[in-house]
């Protein structure tokens, strides 16, 4: 259900001024999402500058930087730092990205304001808990379904069905789209959201499967799929540069015409 | 993921509150919003036909209810909604054939449906008082 304003227990509080680092001559401010399960306070926003000639250029390196020299008890979860294993998604400058791609000159106002994933449930700081994301990417079953024996090799694919994938396999999961998704925030409960859309869209068109008409059985519902609305949120927001919103429409069409 | 004790606590993550508006998200709202002032609106067209229907005298009100300048502002309002959703009607059908999804192209749709309802809405007023 839409609900416009936070929970009481998530409303955003004042939080600590972090001292700047002595003798820096270039600093970047850093405001951060800070929620720490243990001491039972609200969510607050923590100060910090970043010794920008002692730290690399990106988002991520400032979050690096604070972990290692002023707060250790910074959270945020990393891995790849070039856009390949999508755990650093969160909320950067008012949109959904990837901390490693992101870079700090690159946002605008000059503080560099950081949230969690919008609208999720925090474990701690910039960790959402993306239990139900994953699970919804499970329930499209995202691997190939075949009937007919399986060959002796491998199941073939002509180039050009191959290059039907192109824009959809390359999704790595990060939640940016489904969390920027303001039909997500209000319906994520029943509404796939664009990142299992998007998977879905993948298996629908593979020329090796077999399973296209339960698959689109399986999305044909007032909620699953038709809760997108065009908004276009994701597209903006996929660090990867892909089109959940186009896949989304394709699968509409698809519904369409398997009618006639 | 391992249910902590503290996990039913869990605070929402913030989103309309520090979400950047973008253009195409505000133009699905507005779509929204004048939807929902169609419905009043259409209502208010009921009531004027159903006023002509009644009597010379209900009639006479409603005319002058809707030439009043409230009236007009009203019906302004309710000419640039009705060509707004229109627009914005064309637009989703432009994106259920799945043209009109790339990064300029979903731009351009939500500029030309913002100028477009502007534009269509003078034009109307225009012509009507002209031929009036």
């Amino acid at each position: 259900m839409v609900q416009l304003t936070l929970p009481k227990n998530s409303q955003i509080s004042d939080g600590v001024q972090w001292p700047k680092p002595p003798g820096a001559n270039r600093l970047t401010e850093y405001r951060i999402y800070r929620w720490n399960p243990d001491d039972g306070r609200n969510p607050r926003i923590d100060t910090y500058y970043v010794d920008r000639d002692d730290c690399g250029p990106m988002v991520l390196d400032g979050l690096i930087y604070i972990k290692n020299t002023i707060d250790p008890t910074l959270t945020f979860r990393r891995s790849c730092r070039e856009g390949i294993c999508g755990s650093c998604a969160m909320n950067i400058d008012g949109t959904n990205t990837l901390a490693c791609l992101k870079s700090m000159d690159d946002v605008r106002g000059g503080c560099v304001k950081i949230y969690p994933l919008p609208h999720m449930p925090v474990v701690k700081d910039l960790i959402p808990d993306l239990t139900q994301f994953y699970a919804q990417h499970a329930s499209i079953e995202p691997w190939l379904h075949t009937e007919t024996p399986a060959p002796e090799k491998e199941w073939p694919q002509s180039r050009n069905d191959r290059e039907k994938l192109d824009g959809l396999y390359e999704c790595i999961l990060c939640a940016c789209c489904s969390t920027s998704c303001p039909s997500y925030w209000w319906n994520g409960d029943r509404y796939l959201g664009p990142a299992a859309l998007l998977g879905a869209y993948r298996w629908l068109i593979d020329s090796r499967d077999e399973a296209t008409g339960e698959r689109l059985d399986n999305l044909e519902d007032p909620f699953r799929l038709y809760r997108c609305h065009t908004i276009m949120n994701c597209a903006k927001a996929c660090p990867k540069g892909l089109n959940p919103a186009k896949a989304i429409a394709e699968i509409k069409k698809m519904m369409v015409t398997r009618q006639f | 993921m391992s249910q902590t004790p503290g996990s039913a606590q869990r605070p929402l993550s913030p989103h309309l509150q520090i979400y950047r508006p973008m253009l195409t998200m505000t133009m699905s709202i507005v779509h929204r919003i004048t939807g929902c002032a169609l419905y009043f609106g259409t209502f208010l067209l009921v009531a004027f036909l159903v006023a002509t229907a009644i009597s010379p005298r209900a009639y006479e009100t409603a005319s002058w209810l809707a030439g009043s300048i409230v009236g007009k502002l009203v019906m302004f309002g309710y000419t640039w909604a009705l060509i707004h959703h229109m627009l914005g009607g064309i637009r989703h059908f432009i994106w259920d054939t799945g043209a009109g999804f790339g990064a300029v192209a979903r731009e351009r749709l939500a500029q030309f449906t913002i100028g477009g309802s502007v534009v269509l809405t003078i034009v109307l007023w225009a012509a009507i008082l002209l031929v009036k």
